[in-house]
């Protein structure tokens, strides 16, 4: 039953978000500032993990490949496969659950823990519109640090294949050309979406509902953690099945 | 002026937080709802502040009852009121003039050079020097405690609502914020209601106490009437500390 609630209790928070909208002019301020927050503020370590990570993908199938005819072009192959349909997409959203989740979490939890929530309601303001609207809408710009990561993690694969003296730079390219499904694209933005309205409302639903002291912000935050993780994987399971199967 | 009409609340539970309490709080004067703690206080408070629906009874503010309201209308009457919470929940991101120009920026169509100048015209008003630009994690406690006086003002609200606003801090500065929330209901004419447990509060601004014990309106009178009440529970409230048996034996040794 406990579940039930809480599931119910998410679907009022989203309900909550869309109506008795804050003031144009200040949403887009705060809109402006989640972006910032959120996405710009990710960038960094989105680019550090899939450059490096695409390297090491590109290098243990190289050194797996113990068969002489299998050709150096399916390092490109594997490594531009496992980058577009699960890497970028999950892997990066996973790592984004603590990064900006726990951002998200401990925010908007240290707001209710200071009463600055309920200032905002004492005011009459929307305080979920006013908090969760503009990082659900700065959030709709994630599918670009996916594609940032997408395109950083073959990056990476190339640097270390030709580098690492596995694979030239013509083979590795032509892996990548090799059987590419437009569709898996489509289908790696789809999740990335659905990724990203999990990441910017299940921290938001953690912080908003806590309740407690600063012990509690912090459990919060690492329960959010959790839960956007578990979310984000059994939302790929199911995504996975629907579209590819 | 607010009126309380036989207002009950509860959570659920056949327990009823609120019992039935019936009071006045009146335009201008400084009222104090006081009593110990899990008296009902703070749900009494939220109930005023439209934040909790009264399971019964009415709350009418200028005449006009919150629930039975357009959302337009109520809308309307929230932006009337001011708030400064225990831990005057001022904005961490924003600077001391930010959390101050606030409500305006949310419900007023002023420029910001407006906005600033009747910022500053609070700011002014409750001497709040040469912080504009900190953030509130810069400023003591006694000046945090300024700022959401000065935020709650801003709007020009009718009704203004304090939850223990002197908690926290020394007792000269406790006794400034006090005399400042009682010079400025005089001054604007505000309904302006004070929950606290404080007795140094209650004879310094005490115009009207309502004193609640176990969600029932147990005694309601003034900081002159208070040491001479008639129940025993306000005795055993007002007299738990030395200070005050002391003002008791020379009330007693006076009369």
């Amino acid at each position: 039953m406990g579940y039930l609630r809480e599931i119910g209790l998410y679907i009022m928070m989203l309900k909550g978000v869309f109506i008795k909208p804050t003031k144009t002019s200040v949403l887009r301020n705060l809109i402006l500032k989640e972006i910032d927050d959120l996405i710009i503020g990710s960038l960094g370590i989105v680019c550090f993990i899939s450059f490096f990570v695409g390297g090491v993908v590109a290098i243990q199938t190289a050194l797996n490949m113990d068969n002489p005819i299998l050709p150096k072009s399916l390092i490109g192959f594997a490594s531009r496969q496992s980058i577009i349909l699960e890497f970028a997409p999950t892997f990066i959203s996973i790592i984004m659950a603590g990064k900006v989740g726990s951002f998200i979490t401990s925010s908007i939890g240290t707001m209710r823990v200071t009463e600055q929530i309920d200032a905002l309601e004492v005011m009459g303001i929307n305080s979920l519109n006013y908090l969760v609207f503009p990082k659900i809408v700065a959030m709709l710009f994630y599918p670009f640090v996916i594609a940032i990561a997408m395109f950083l993690g073959i990056l990476g694969g190339y640097t270390a294949a030709v580098l690492g003296g596995f694979a030239t730079g013509d083979q590795f390219i032509q892996g990548l050309q090799e059987d590419f499904v437009p569709f898996q694209l489509v289908y790696a933005f789809i999740k990335t979406f659905i990724f990203a309205l999990l990441l910017a409302t299940i921290p938001s639903y953690f912080g908003y509902y806590m309740k407690g002291g600063a012990l509690e912000v912090g459990k919060a935050s690492t329960t959010s953690f959790v839960w956007t993780s578990v979310f984000i994987i059994l939302s790929n399971y199911l995504i996975t099945q629907l579209l590819l199967s | 002026m607010i009126e309380v009409k036989e207002l009950k609340k509860g959570f659920g539970g056949d327990e009823l937080v609120l019992k039935g309490i019936s009071t006045t709080f009146e335009k201008g004067k400084t009222n104090l709802i006081i009593g110990q703690s899990g008296s009902g206080k703070t749900v009494f408070l939220k109930c005023l502040l439209g934040l909790f629906r009264p399971t019964e009874g009415r709350i009418l503010y200028d005449g006009q009852a919150y629930s039975e309201l357009s959302p337009e209308n109520q809308r309307t009457l929230r932006e009337q009121m001011g708030m400064v919470f225990q831990g005057s929940a001022l904005f961490d991101s924003m600077s001391v003039e930010e959390n101050i120009m606030f409500p305006l920026k949310m419900f007023t169509k002023q420029r910001k050079a407006e906005r600033r100048e009747r910022a500053n015209e609070v700011i002014k008003r409750v001497n709040l020097l040469n912080a504009n630009n900190k953030l509130p994690s810069e400023i003591s406690g006694g000046m945090q405690k300024r700022v959401a006086i000065a935020r709650a003002i801003v709007n020009n609200p009718k009704y203004l609502f304090c939850d223990e606003p002197n908690s926290g801090l020394d007792p000269r500065t406790a006794t400034l914020i006090d005399n400042l929330i009682q010079e400025i209901t005089h001054e604007y004419e505000i309904t302006t209601i004070i929950n606290t447990h404080d007795m140094n509060s209650v004879m310094e601004i005490g115009e009207k106490i309502v004193f609640l014990q176990k969600g029932h309106l147990a005694w309601e009178g003034s900081k002159d009437t208070i040491f001479r009440a008639d129940n025993d529970d306000v005795t055993n409230f007002v007299y738990s500390s030395d200070l005050f048996k002391k003002v008791r034996e020379a009330v007693i040794k006076d009369s």
